[in-house]
């Protein structure tokens, strides 16, 4: 080969390859682990060709995703969190609702707290796969010597000290702690808090003081005597305390259900209980949504969307690791069966501001102010003020998308 | 005929150095002045608006005093084992090579290389530390937990994975001093302690010079065995100023803001360097 077109060769087809548009649905999702596989099954699984790409969960998929959008060179499809729509505004492109209809993907087939966070400014922007709400894992084995099971089920805990009871009850049983909790560097403090202020009707609302004081010192009191039960771990070490039996409950997502039963592990899953006046349930989404792409090819939107229609209806497959099907006809067939799927009816999800939301600053500073809490290095009424200041200070940064 | 010669081997790299460094720097202070987002859009002219907002905004404070507590004890703790080190591996020894092999191999290390280990050995409930500990019947430490220790425990990683760099520079400069030095010494009575602080410490002058200023630089600008040890929405009690700046633009998209406290960084990093060079250039006019 002449030299020259050696060396032309690859830069020839380097060229071709970067202009010519992939010929699957591109799609962008944040799914590893069993999630990933399950998602990739589901993929393999319909008609229309997608081509999944899997990028590191939390902050670094989110700074992607909206760098690519705001190249307008986004992928066709990407996975949201539902409570970052709002954040995510300017950055996605609406659906057609007409064309939604066409391929069964109306309001009516869907949890109904989770379809009025779809829309914005009268437009639908997002298509949910799940509910993945906080639940109460327990261990069947330590929970039944402490008495605590009715017919092999965890009987209903209701109220601050029933909860409490149960958990010193389960903590005598295993010498070591009544439940196990994600407290260090984790956004779990921030989940555990809002179903709690939220079960007692409390609001958060950009003001001077935006949350209720009384019932955010209530919540934050009884989170410090539930953290007495426990130990002050980091994420890992929490599952790996339920899963050595070190524990007898668990308080997390739903997520972590194929880990324990991968393990055999002799355990259960509650809802998580209600213990003031309303029901709710912190949780939050994973939906589709289009990235914002300049020049958007109205017939690859068609397939995105075709695409859309059949992962969702796949959805019993997705419901495998534990998270609720958002899409009502596989959630109410016979086929899908779960002790907490009265959790997708009562979902909580972060407030619509555009700093909130899964892996949002509001949620990371609200974790460490509250686990300090959790912790005992700081007091209900000191955590309530920094959160305050914290809060304020986000609602009055200027709005950047 | 000559310059003109000079001006096209220079032009490749000034090229470059325009596309790469000239104009981002031209385009950043220009978005310092804008409330420019990541998404493109709201980026109107806001003035001074984002210098104002940094000067009242204390995660920048305090990101700064991060950086520079973890600056100023980073530095000589850095530059003192280094020099330790390449004292005990500049006299023989049996098996010489394998310490230095030793002392100088963390640093080849990647940094998440490096964030493995250590967050492995810090590991709250059962980490290699903390499980010693618990055997000699002492209690565990929450070495990444609380933020006076999560720094410690953040310097002591940096450390053992940088020293290597210094150590290799003093054991370069001790290698020059020429043996003739302290064979004379030893002949008039010299003690190794005299030899130590009239003749090693004072010919490695321009070694210290060198470690002193590339170790400030470099600590200055701390920020990847942070945002990685630290985990997702890292702790406030030890975030670096760059992460901040990463932070503000890349995961709250607020380029136009992170720009403006890049610059009062930047500003701050040119003070500190031209003091530097003031101090050093005096001193050697002294000598």
């Amino acid at each position: 080969m002449e030299r020259r077109t050696f060396l032309l060769a690859p830069a020839v087809l380097l060229a071709a390859s970067a202009c010519a548009p992939p010929r699957g649905v591109t799609y962008w999702n944040l799914f590893t682990g069993s999630d990933g596989s399950r998602m990739t099954e589901m993929v393999n699984s319909i008609d229309v060709q997608v081509e999944p790409v899997t990028l590191t969960w939390g902050e670094p998929y989110y700074t992607k995703l909206a760098m690519a959008a705001a190249g307008g060179r986004a992928p066709d499809l990407a996975i949201l969190h539902l409570s970052r729509l709002t954040s995510f505004a300017g950055l996605l492109d609406p659906f057609d609702d007409a064309m939604l209809a066409a391929n069964g993907l109306t309001a009516d087939r869907f949890p109904s707290g989770l379809w009025s966070r779809t829309s914005n400014a009268g437009r639908t922007y997002a298509v949910p796969l799940d509910t993945h709400p906080l639940v109460l894992f327990y261990n069947t084995e330590i929970c039944g010597k402490a008495g605590l099971l009715d017919n092999g089920r965890l009987k209903p805990l209701r109220g601050e000290r029933d909860l409490l009871t149960a958990f010193q009850r389960a903590k005598q049983v295993t010498g070591r702690l009544g439940v196990a909790l994600a407290g260090i560097h984790d956004v779990n403090p921030w989940r555990l808090f809002w179903t709690l202020y939220r079960q007692q009707g409390g609001d958060l609302r950009p003001g001077d003081r935006p949350l209720d004081d009384a019932k955010a010192l209530r919540t934050l009191r009884f989170l410090r005597e539930v953290s007495e039960q426990s130990q002050f771990t980091d994420y890992a070490a929490a599952v790996a305390l339920f899963s050595n039996g070190a524990a007898g409950f668990y308080w997390n997502g739903e997520w972590e259900l194929a880990t324990f039963t991968e393990q055999g592990l002799p355990f259960d899953v509650a809802p998580f209980p209600q213990i003031y006046d309303r029901r709710g349930i912190w949780a939050d989404s994973h939906s589709f949504v289009l990235p914002h792409q300049h020049d958007r090819d109205p017939e690859r939107t068609r397939r995105t969307v075709e695409a859309v229609s059949a992962l969702v209806r796949k959805s019993l497959t997705w419901s495998k690791g534990g998270h609720i099907p958002a899409y009502l006809p596989v959630a109410n067939s016979p086929d899908y069966h779960s002790n907490y799927r009265s959790a997708a009816d009562e979902v909580e999800l972060d407030p619509p501001l555009w700093f909130a939301g899964t892996a949002s600053d509001m949620q990371t500073t609200a974790g460490a102010i509250f686990g300090a809490v959790m912790s005992g290095a700081a007091s209900p009424e000191s955590a309530l003020g920094d959160f305050t200041s914290a809060f304020r200070h986000l609602a009055n940064t200027p709005r950047p998308a | 005929m000559k310059t003109r010669s000079g001006f096209w081997f220079v032009a490749p790299f000034f090229a470059l150095y325009l596309v790469f460094l000239v104009v981002p720097l031209a385009m950043g202070f220009k978005y310092s002045l804008t409330n420019k987002s990541l998404g493109g859009n709201n980026d109107g002219y806001l003035g001074l608006a984002n210098y104002v907002e940094l000067f009242g905004d204390p995660a920048v404070w305090n990101a700064l005093w991060n950086t520079l507590l973890f600056t100023l004890v980073s530095t000589p703790v850095l530059a003192l084992l280094g020099l330790g080190m390449a004292l005990l591996t500049n006299r023989a020894m049996p098996a010489r090579w394998l310490y230095r092999l030793a002392f100088f191999g963390p640093f080849v290390l990647p940094v998440s290389v490096v964030v493995l280990i250590w967050d492995w050995l810090y590991q709250p409930a059962f980490g290699l530390i903390n499980d010693l500990l618990t055997r000699l019947g002492l209690g565990t430490v929450g070495w990444l937990s609380s933020d006076g220790l999560a720094m410690t425990s953040i310097i002591i990683a940096t450390v053992w994975w940088t020293v290597g760099f210094n150590y290799l520079l003093y054991l370069a400069g001790l290698q020059d001093i020429p043996r003739e030095m302290y064979e004379v010494s030893a002949i008039d009575g010299a003690t190794p302690w005299q030899q130590l602080r009239r003749i090693t410490v004072p010919m490695l002058r321009d070694t210290h010079q060198l470690v002193v200023v590339l170790q400030i630089l470099a600590s200055l600008k701390v920020f990847d065995q942070i945002y990685l040890l630290t985990g997702q929405g890292g702790m406030p009690g030890v975030r670096s100023i760059v992460q901040y700046i990463y932070e503000s633009g890349f995961t709250k998209f607020r380029i136009g803001y992170a720009s403006a406290i890049s610059y009062v960084f930047f500003a701050l990093i040119a003070v500190a360097a031209l003091a530097q060079f003031k101090f050093f250039s005096r001193r050697r006019e002294l000598r």
